[in-house]
Parts: structure tokens; sequence; C-alpha cells
């Protein structure tokens, strides 16, 4: 059985008594480490914001104080508004640098040209979302990554440079007060920060659907780097 | 969780710099008197008799002892437009006035070279600041809120105000200001002993 994808991924056969089995390198270490750091540091970074938040659960002035939300405390990690602020900017660093590694990785390697949405993979939004949501049928497969997948992945990582930017304003707002500007204000940063979250947290549940759905294999490619009898093969 | 905290506060003091100006704001920016918020950690007027307090200045100075409100009101009066930051996510765009700590530090002889400034307060607070952020322009012993002296919930007679530190550094109600390059590691500032940020910088 021939790789019918034109992609650069490293494939083996396994020839066995009964068939052939194929498996394909899907997740090379560096993403693998990436994706685990960023889905523990990720769940420190929602607690922690999120008790850090229930100190002022507003947007605007003190006075008068509009509380916007009440976030119940077992949502939230740190205990009180100091140790969430410790493990928040502990966890910060992790965060951050992960997801620098991981870009720079994407980039050297050349593969995002796997994971990133591009304008040539529009149309093939609808029929995948079709599929998924509404029963259609399932478009061919001829890719690792489908578009609605691309577009997951891609917006994750605006939402993790969002976050880190409006992150730094709300951070050092005497520092860097011209990075505010862009943001509208020191006020609009701290929406934006709290939106990244909101971003991050649309993702999170349809990302493990999808991954209890497509079974072991799937699951164990992200541990291990191999995933066996991959379907777009 | 410490540690973590640790290197986020030796981050923000290596990027400070004193000649990096905190935004100032328009007379039309700043929020009228009454929506200043009154923030203390346990009360708002620990009754400092006005008329006979001192500031006590001690340490790594040339010149230690008392000192009245007037002596430090000789020095150039600074005022500024600036936006006070509070740890809880809240901030208010304020009217202060006072004198330059950095003004204060040449008068009472201060050995700049030092790498702390202590604070003692008269409701039993404390704190305990970095000199480079102490000797950055904006940072005021301030004794005047839109034009007219402190009042008593926002530290009368003298506090610090710094538009670079987060509120719980702007040490309100002042009686001691000590010069030191050592500081105890279990009395570095009252939230600090219980896991706020050391260095607080905005």
């Amino acid at each position: 059985m021939a790789a019918k994808s034109a992609l650069d991924l490293k494939t083996v056969s396994i020839l066995s008594e009964h068939r052939t089995d194929i498996a394909a390198y899907e997740h090379p270490w560096v993403v693998r480490m990436a994706h685990w750091a960023n889905a523990a540091s990720l769940f420190v970074m929602v607690t922690t914001g999120l008790r850090i938040y229930k100190a002022f659960p507003s947007f605007g002035a003190k006075i008068p104080q509009h509380d916007f939300i009440n976030i119940p405390k077992w949502l939230t990690l740190g205990g009180w508004l100091g140790g969430a602020l410790q493990w928040h900017f502990t966890f910060a660093w992790i965060f951050v640098i992960t997801g620098l590694t991981y870009v720079i990785y994407q980039i050297v390697s050349g593969n995002y040209r796997q994971v990133l949405f591009t304008l040539r993979d529009v149309p093939g939004v609808w029929p995948m979302a079709r599929h998924y949501f509404f029963f259609g049928k399932k478009p061919e497969v001829t890719e690792p990554y489908n578009p609605l997948q691309k577009l997951a992945y891609t917006s994750s990582i605006f939402f993790g440079i969002l976050a880190t930017l409006t992150g730094f304003v709300l951070y050092k707002p005497a520092q860097l007060w011209w990075l505010a500007y862009p943001m509208g204000g020191y006020h609009l940063a701290r929406v934006w920060h709290f939106l990244a979250m909101c971003g991050f947290l649309s993702f999170i549940p349809g990302h493990l659907i999808m991954v209890a759905l497509h079974g072991w294999n799937n699951f164990y490619s992200m541990l291990v780097g191999w995933k066996k009898d991959p379907e777009y093969l | 969780m410490e540690k973590g905290v640790a290197l986020s506060d030796w981050a923000s003091g290596e990027y400070f710099s004193k000649s990096r100006m905190a935004r100032t704001f328009k007379d039309s920016d700043v929020v009228p008197f009454e929506k200043f918020p009154y923030n203390g950690y346990d009360i708002l007027d620990p009754e400092v008799d006005l008329d006979s307090w001192t500031l006590t200045v001690e340490g790594r100075v040339r010149n230690p002892g008392e000192l009245g409100l007037a002596r430090i009101q000789t020095l150039p009066k600074i005022v500024q437009n600036t936006r006070h930051v509070c740890v809880e996510g809240w901030d208010a765009i304020g009217n202060f006035g006072g004198a330059r700590v950095s003004d204060f530090l040449k008068f009472i002889g201060a050995d700049t070279t030092a790498r702390f400034v202590e604070v003692e307060c008269a409701d039993d607070y404390y704190e305990s600041l970095d000199m480079a952020s102490m000797l950055q322009p904006q940072s005021l012993m301030c004794y005047e809120m839109y034009g007219k002296p402190l009042d008593r919930g926002h530290g009368a007679p003298l506090r610090l105000q710094m538009p670079t530190k987060l509120g719980y550094k702007q040490a309100k109600y002042l009686t001691t200001f000590r010069v030191t390059n050592v500081l105890k590691s279990d009395r570095k500032g009252y939230w600090e002993d219980q896991g706020y940020s050391w260095h607080g910088g905005l």
C-alpha cells in the first residue's frame, strides 16, 4: 500500500503473518512535549486566572462596580488571590516557552504546512462542519488534518498570542502602556485576556470529544508519536 | 510556586528602568474624587495625630531623625495624573501631589547605592521597596490628592505614591522611612509575607 499523501510523513509497513500494518510518525517528540506541557499549563492558567478574576469579577470601574459573573470556587485553583497569582506567574513561563518552542519548531521543520489554516482550506470547512454537526456525508480524507481541525489548531495559536500579549499589558501596564493602545486601552486588555481564555475553552470540549471518538490509536500517537493505520494513508 | 514568582520578580527588576515613565493623563481622564476607591488592609483611619506627627528617618542616611510634614513640603512639589492599579484587578486614574522620593532621599542624605527602602505605618502595615523604583521620578512622598491635603482614608498625612507599583506597595500613614541593604526574610511586606510578589512592579 503506497502513501497517498504527498506530505513528508515518515511511514513504515510491517508485514505480519496475516496482513500489512501501516503506521505513520505523526507527532515528533517536540510536538508531543509541547502538547502535554501546554495541556498542563493551560489547565493551571485557566483555573488560577478564574481565581484572580474572582477578586474583581468585573470589567471597568471599581466605583460603581458591576460584577459580570460569579465564578464558583471549585472551578478555581490557588486558594486565594495571592496563591493564584503565584501559580499564574509560574505557569505563565511554561505556557510562553512551550508556545514559542512549538511555533519555532513548526516553522523550522516545515510541518506547519500540514496544520496551518490557509485560504485554500476555506471551501472545505463547511462540508466538514456539516459532517460533524449535522450528520452530513464525510468528505474524502486526503490529508492528516482536515480543514476544520486546521482552523481549530491555527486559532488556538492566535488565542495563545492574544493571551500572552494582553497578559503582559495587565502585568506591566506602566512599562508597556504603548502595547495597550492596539488593544483599546488597559480596561479592554483585560476583556481581551478574558476572551482569549474563552477561545481556549471553546476549543477544549470539541478537542476532547474528537479524541474520545477517534479512539486509542489516535490518543496513543500523541504519547509515542506513531499512529497505526491512519485513515489518510 | 514562590520560585516562579521570584523568577518573575527578578525579570521585572531587570526590565525596570528608572528613566522609563509611566503614562500620565489629562485632567479630563481623572476619575472624580468620590470614585477613587478607599482600600485598606484592616482599618481606614489609624487615628494619626496630625499635629504631632513626624516621620522617623533612619538607616543608611547622613541626617537621621524626626521630620515634620512642613520640612518635606519645602521640597519641590510635583503634581501628576497617574493610574493607580490594584492587585485585585481594578484601577483608577487619580491626581496626586507631593515631593519626589528621589529629592527626599537627597534631602536626608541617603546612600542611594543601598538596595532597599523599608517603611512602617501607623496602622502596623509595613513595606519594603527596591531603590531603583524609589528613584524613578514619578515616585512621590505624597501629601495631596486632588489639590487637597491627603485625607485619613487615603493615608494622611503622608503615603507613597508610585505609578510603577501595585497599590499594596504604596504604603499609607507613613511613620518610619529606613534606607537599608538588608531585608528580613519574614518581614518584607504585610502582603508579601503572605505570598504577594515582592517587586509588585507595573
